[in-house]
């Protein structure tokens, strides 16, 4: 039963964490290439210097003290997002949505005070959200407006793309929707969905919520497959040239789709996540041994894209 | 090339650890299972006085081996004092001194008495010479009078002795035994006397004093009585005799400290004079005695290994050395199993704490403690401190709650409450932090799913480093120590699935392929 299972899985190219780190992680991102990605103040200074779009730094606290001149940056936006720059799996990301004087409002109505930002911004630049807890900096940025392309599946929060970009090649992609139970935070773990991407057009196909495939979102009701995802050309374009940007081989690259600026780089990820697999009902497996086959003769972004849109497309 | 690098290295670690292990298995004949254990004492005699500013010369008998016990490891603890050991005739003795000493001294000897089965010594035994002790008054004619009696009702010496024996211990004694014993007919007057009368009757006989060698009756401590014997010459050997049964010879247990009726201390130039002599049974694996016995040659190999330590660092790698194999059983349930556990290495640091506290009870403390903790971490949240004050905090309150088990488990007689602070705070405090934390972000589910992951794994780990073989087998052979590493660098390559992947994937596994 058990090693039926696992030869079901292995026919269908389903890459698990083991073989993720050992033979793709481990061999295509050199470790000095990590801070590039985990630090994601160096991501988006990398991002601009590059022209790749990404939302507006509005502010960086890197010690306590710095939160005392926080009002006069804060009085300028009514929206923003803080977030620690070597946070992980979206833990310590805090969106406000609107203020009334000093209080600033959650996307879910609830109100915080100055001091709860304040203590959130502290606990960020302790290191409670970095890995391994050492000191971080809690980053302060534009919050985005997504497109209403997804309004109709998703319950608060900012629907993002991931897309797995392996040597250049766009391999596997989807969309994660917030839902209530992620509280409008787009991790899967944390309860949102994630459906799966044709890599050819652009639509969605089914998606995954926890380990379940599923086709309707659960709190709007409406169906989550067949949507068109726009300026997908774009999208893969951006992913693509992340790995110029970086050098690693192997990144899970998280775009969002502004209404007014296009799609811009959330953040780059060393160890994306497998359940993408489940979202898209494919294994990563066979894309990434016929791209480690055909890389080397795909010399620029666009044949990599074209690559992609033609081996990649949905069953 | 990576891989065939990898295999190489595998299998030369391999090769290296199975070889030694084979080696001393079964050409060395080491023994590959846990052999019954051996019972060693440590003896202590403590000798205490009041020292008056002036020369001070103390000398104490020591014990020596015997064919039953041998003495090995002794020290002498006498800060600033000469010392002097000597052997004479019958007993050894050792001699302190010193110029100038004022105040309270104390002086220690503590040496490990080792059970020995030594073959009897051939040859005979020249007989002692002895004179004829003289006794005062009516005791000249009691004596006589009790020799002529015995002797009447005896057939050779042993009989002698124990009709003599019989006679001393009489409850009602008659009036002959009463004149020789005195009023204070104790023990040690008893064995005294007894010696002189089979003196006196032509028999060399000496007196023993010693201690009785018994488990579980004393601690390190308490003051253990003396205990005295006769030893009686017969056929050219030295036969012993229990003063208060005339059995012969006197059970094994009793150790032989000194002979003769001086007693144990003499003390010059000091007063309030106290000897404490105090046994504790000490549990030995049965190849450290081999070892020391020399029943294992090689001495090369042996000079390199565990057992040239002393016998407590021994004990320290003892647990040290199975802590590689609980990683072992970590790396497996990590990595092939899938299990979620809170920090890498937790795991087998809760389960070599369980070595003392117990499996069951170690579990329930653990969670308890982790339980409480976490509700304490949750108040402290709504106080919003800063994260290392804040752990600081989760810290202290560990220690105090570990602090309080002890006190309210030992007050209601549950010992195993003790070893709560066996637990390692520092782990016990960053695992109440993280799971606090995961329960906030991701859950109460999770948050439990990953402690009983690292209970789990802990427990099994536990179980696995509990064997008394493994145990013995690692100690014995630490070489097997590069097996395992050749099994986790093996297991450092395995790319396949988890058992939990297989869960987590199911779904993709019914589509179609």
């Amino acid at each position: 039963m058990i090693l039926d299972l696992a030869a079901k899985l292995r026919k269908k190219g389903v890459l698990a964490i083991n073989k993720r780190n050992a033979d793709f992680v481990l061999k295509y991102n050199p470790r000095r290439l990590y801070p590039l990605v985990d630090d994601k103040l160096q991501t988006k200074q990398l991002a601009q210097e590059n022209g790749i779009g990404v939302p507006d730094l509005y502010a960086v606290v890197e010690v306590e003290g710095q939160v005392r001149h926080l009002p006069e940056i804060l009085d300028r936006h009514s929206e923003f997002v803080v977030k620690p720059a070597h946070g992980s799996g979206g833990e310590g990301i805090l969106v406000v949505d609107g203020r009334m004087n000093d209080r600033f409002r959650k996307p879910d109505g609830l109100i915080i005070t100055y001091d709860e930002l304040n203590h959130h911004i502290f606990n960020v630049v302790s290191g409670l959200y970095s890995l391994g807890g050492q000191p971080d900096k809690a980053i302060i940025e534009y919050r985005v407006e997504f497109d209403p392309i997804f309004a109709p599946i998703s319950y608060l929060g900012v629907p993002d793309v991931r897309i797995i970009v392996f040597l250049g090649v766009p391999v596997m992609s989807m969309v994660r929707l917030p839902t209530r139970m992620s509280d409008g935070k787009a991790n899967l773990h944390q309860g949102a969905l994630g459906a799966g991407i044709d890599m050819a057009t652009g639509e969605t196909l089914s998606a995954v919520w926890g380990n379940e495939i599923i086709s309707e979102h659960p709190d709007t009701g409406r169906s989550v497959s067949g949507v068109e995802i726009p300026h997908w050309e774009d999208l893969l374009l951006l992913a693509s040239r992340c790995y110029e940007l970086t050098g690693l081989g192997y990144q899970g690259v998280d775009i969002v789709l502004d209404r007014n600026k296009g799609p811009l780089i959330l953040e780059l990820n060393a160890r994306p996540g497998l359940n993408i697999q489940i979202a898209n009902n494919a294994g990563l497996l066979p894309r990434l041994e016929l791209v480690e086959q055909h890389h080397e003769s795909l010399t620029d972004m666009y044949q990599r894209i074209e690559f992609a849109k033609k081996h990649f497309a949905a069953a | 090339m990576n891989k065939l690098h990898l295999y190489i290295l595998v299998a030369v670690l391999a090769v290296i650890g199975l070889g030694l292990f084979f080696y001393k298995a079964f050409v060395l004949s080491f023994p590959l299972a846990p052999r019954s254990t051996v019972q060693v004492w440590n003896v202590e005699a403590r000798v205490s006085f009041v020292a008056e500013g002036n020369p001070v010369k103390v000398s104490l008998f020591i014990p020596g081996s015997t064919r039953r016990y041998a003495i090995v490891d002794e020290h002498f603890i006498s800060s600033g004092y000469g010392l002097a050991a000597t052997t004479g005739e019958a007993n050894r003795r050792v001699t302190w001194s010193i110029r100038k000493a004022a105040g309270k001294q104390n002086l220690y000897y503590q040496a490990v008495v080792r059970p020995v089965r030594t073959a009897a010594p051939k040859g005979e035994i020249e007989p002692p010479e002895s004179e004829i002790p003289k006794f005062k008054g009516p005791g000249e004619e009691a004596v006589k009078a009790l020799v002529e009696d015995i002797k009447a009702k005896s057939a050779d010496t042993p009989t002698t002795v124990a009709e003599l024996i019989k006679r001393l211990n009489n409850p009602s004694p008659d009036d002959n035994v009463r004149i020789l014993l005195g009023p204070k007919a104790t023990l040690s007057r008893k064995v005294d006397q007894a010696a002189r009368i089979l003196r006196y009757a032509g028999i060399p006989a000496r007196v023993v004093q010693g201690l009785r060698l018994q488990p579980e009756k004393y601690d390190f401590s308490k003051k253990t009585p003396l205990l005295s014997w006769l030893e009686v010459y017969h056929n050219k050997q030295w036969l012993s005799f229990d003063p208060l049964r005339g059995r012969s010879p006197v059970p094994n247990d009793w150790l032989r400290w000194w002979q003769g009726s001086q007693s144990l201390v003499q003390l010059e130039g000091g007063s309030k004079l106290n000897v404490v002599l105090s046994i504790s049974p000490k549990v030995e694996e049965g190849i450290t005695a081999a070892v020391q016995r020399g029943e294992i040659s090689k001495p090369l190999l042996l000079k390199f290994s565990l057992f040239s330590l002393p016998v407590n660092t021994q004990a320290v790698y003892r647990v040290m050395l199975l802590v590689p194999v609980g990683a072992f059983i970590l790396v497996i349930l990590r990595n092939i199993v899938g299990i979620k556990t809170f920090g890498t290495f937790m795991p087998v640091l809760i389960a070599l704490s369980f070595r003392e506290t117990g499996l069951l009870s170690g579990i329930v403390l653990f969670s308890l403690l982790t339980a409480i903790g976490l509700s304490i971490r949750f108040y402290l949240e709504r106080l919003k401190l800063l994260v290392v004050p804040r752990l600081a905090a989760v810290l202290i309150v560990v220690v105090g709650l570990m602090a309080i088990f002890s006190i309210v488990t030992n007050s209601l007689g549950i010992h195993r409450g003790l070893s709560v602070a066996l637990f390692p705070m520092v782990i016990m405090t960053m695992t109440i932090e993280r799971m606090s934390i995961l329960w906030e972000e991701r859950g109460s589910g999770e948050a439990l799913i990953a402690g009983a992951g690292s209970l789990l794994t802990a427990a099994l780990a536990f179980l696995v480093m509990n064997i008394k073989h493994v145990e013995h087998m690692i100690f014995v052979f630490p070489e097997l120590l590069l097996v395992i590493l050749a099994a986790i660098l093996l297991l450092g390559r395995y790319s396949g699935y988890r058992l939990l992947d297989l869960h987590r994937f199911k779904a993709l596994a019914k589509g179609p392929t």
